[in-house]
């Protein structure tokens, strides 16, 4: 993990009509760091990976991506997109498993992008099903299938949404450990939307908690868990409901 | 006397072609993009605009033959000469077949998750990129719309009489030589004609259907 921030929000805030449903006055994301975001449904978690992602930009405040403003990087840049996000439903493309996870290859060019393709579906245990309709799969298998299409471009940033949620325990179990592989072996940075506490526990560097649209605390994942620094999230990680 | 009603023949089929082919692909070279935008679009007046592609799919060709006002030399567009010409029926065909390309398509784009659209902008895609997704997504209605506007074209009669003027070996087509023939009580020539029109209705749809229903990459 390097010192350097590539994710740098200050004073965000975002709204739906008029009601305020994030608000971030500070947020420092670092090269090569795992950064568990907890808290309950409706939180806030998802608009904050959606604000990362460029996707929609803020009603107000800063995001730099890479040093950048967000609106201000070229379209090269944007284009190319070194920052991808699996959603928490996520949409495949009506065709085959293989189609759908070398999406992101043909986007770029990339030629060898069959043998890629492979390649991430045998790491997240699809290469059998790779010629099979997207139609014909389980919520599991497809949830899997769409974090193999966001892996195979080797984002340098990943933005994820609750990616286990239909998942069994043993895929859960493959899906933290490829992650915790490509960030290990490339440095990739990852952004991680969960409710459960145990996983933020078991794959974050850091983690932070979001209530109402705020970011309560966000600190070293031991001290998070052990020795909070806000009451609500003493109270959060020792299961008490706090909204 | 065969060579020459196999020649006549030949010639309304090739003119019936023409005038519904070039309709048709002026139709979704227009009706596509703008069906794409007002699906995937919201803005104030949408619904307004919905309703009003919907009714003109209900446009009776009669009505429309009335452009028959707007080509004669009397009127604005009198100048070009266009009147009884296979312009004429193809402008005519166009304003038929656009709403049911317009409104089938935009439904269809309507119809795909609004997420789609962010989901792939986030693996890479550029905005262009991301709509032509969109819009492979929705293919089947894009399909269901171009056969729905290429079936309204073949079988019109009303608007391309009015304005095409049926005169032979210059505007009659099939259409209008089935309203003729009929009209001469010679029913099993117009029967005859009828199933061609028929057959070529079909081998359209085929290739059409064939071509979108190529199995999943």
């Amino acid at each position: 993990m390097s010192e350097e921030a590539i994710l740098r929000l200050r004073g965000v805030t975002h709204l739906y009509g008029s009601a305020c449903v994030l608000r971030v006055s500070e947020l420092d994301i670092f090269a090569g760091e795992i950064v568990c975001v907890l808290g309950p449904t409706g939180a806030g978690k998802s608009t904050l990976l959606r604000l990362l992602s460029d996707l929609e930009p803020p009603s107000s405040g800063e995001i730099l991506v890479f040093g950048q403003r967000e609106q201000c990087r070229t379209p090269q840049l944007a284009q190319l997109r070194r920052v991808t996000m699996v959603f928490q439903h996520p949409l495949l493309l009506t065709g085959s498993v293989r189609y759908n996870v070398e999406y992101g290859l043909r986007l770029r060019g990339q030629a060898n992008s069959r043998h890629v393709g492979e390649m991430m579906l045998e790491r997240l245990g699809l290469l059998s099903l790779a010629s099979r309709s997207v139609h014909t799969l389980s919520g599991g298998q497809r949830q899997l299938a769409a974090l193999a299409r966001a892996l195979v471009v080797e984002p340098m940033i990943l933005l994820l949404d609750e990616p286990t949620a239909n998942l069994d325990p043993a895929s859960v179990a493959l899906v933290e450990s490829v992650i915790a592989g490509e960030n290990q072996t490339r440095g990739m940075t990852v952004i991680w939307a969960t409710h459960h506490l145990f996983q933020a526990r078991r794959v974050a560097h850091r983690t932070g908690l979001i209530l109402n649209g705020e970011l309560v605390e966000m600190g070293p994942t031991k001290q998070f868990f052990e020795s909070p620094i806000n009451p609500r999230t003493a109270a959060f990680v020792q299961g008490e409901m706090v909204y | 006397m065969i060579d020459a009603y196999a020649t006549e023949l030949g010639d309304i089929l090739w003119r019936s072609l023409q005038v519904s082919g070039v309709a048709v692909i002026v139709s979704s070279l227009v009706g596509i993009p703008i069906g794409v935008w007002l699906g995937s679009t919201r803005f104030p007046g949408r619904s307004f605009l919905s309703v009003l592609i919907q009714t003109g799919m209900a446009l009776p060709p009669v009505v429309l033959g009335l452009l028959y006002l707007l080509l004669s030399r009397s009127g604005p567009f009198g100048g070009h000469g266009w009147l009884f010409t296979v312009q004429a029926m193809i402008i005519a065909q166009v304003v038929l077949t656009l709403p049911f390309v317009v409104g089938i398509t935009m439904a269809s784009i309507a119809a795909v998750p609004p997420d789609l659209f962010l989901q792939v902008r986030s693996l890479g895609a550029s905005p262009w990129q991301a709509r032509w997704t969109v819009l492979r997504e929705a293919r089947s209605g894009v399909v269901l719309a171009l056969a729905t506007a290429l079936g309204r074209s073949f079988s019109e009669v009303g608007a391309v009489l009015m304005v095409g003027g049926n005169i032979e070996r210059h505007t009659r087509v099939l259409t209008t030589a089935i309203v003729l023939e009929t009209s001469r009580g010679r029913f099993g020539l117009a029967l005859a004609l009828g199933a061609i029109l028929m057959a070529l209705a079909l081998a359209a749809n085929v290739a059409i259907f064939r071509l979108h229903g190529r199995p999943a990459p």
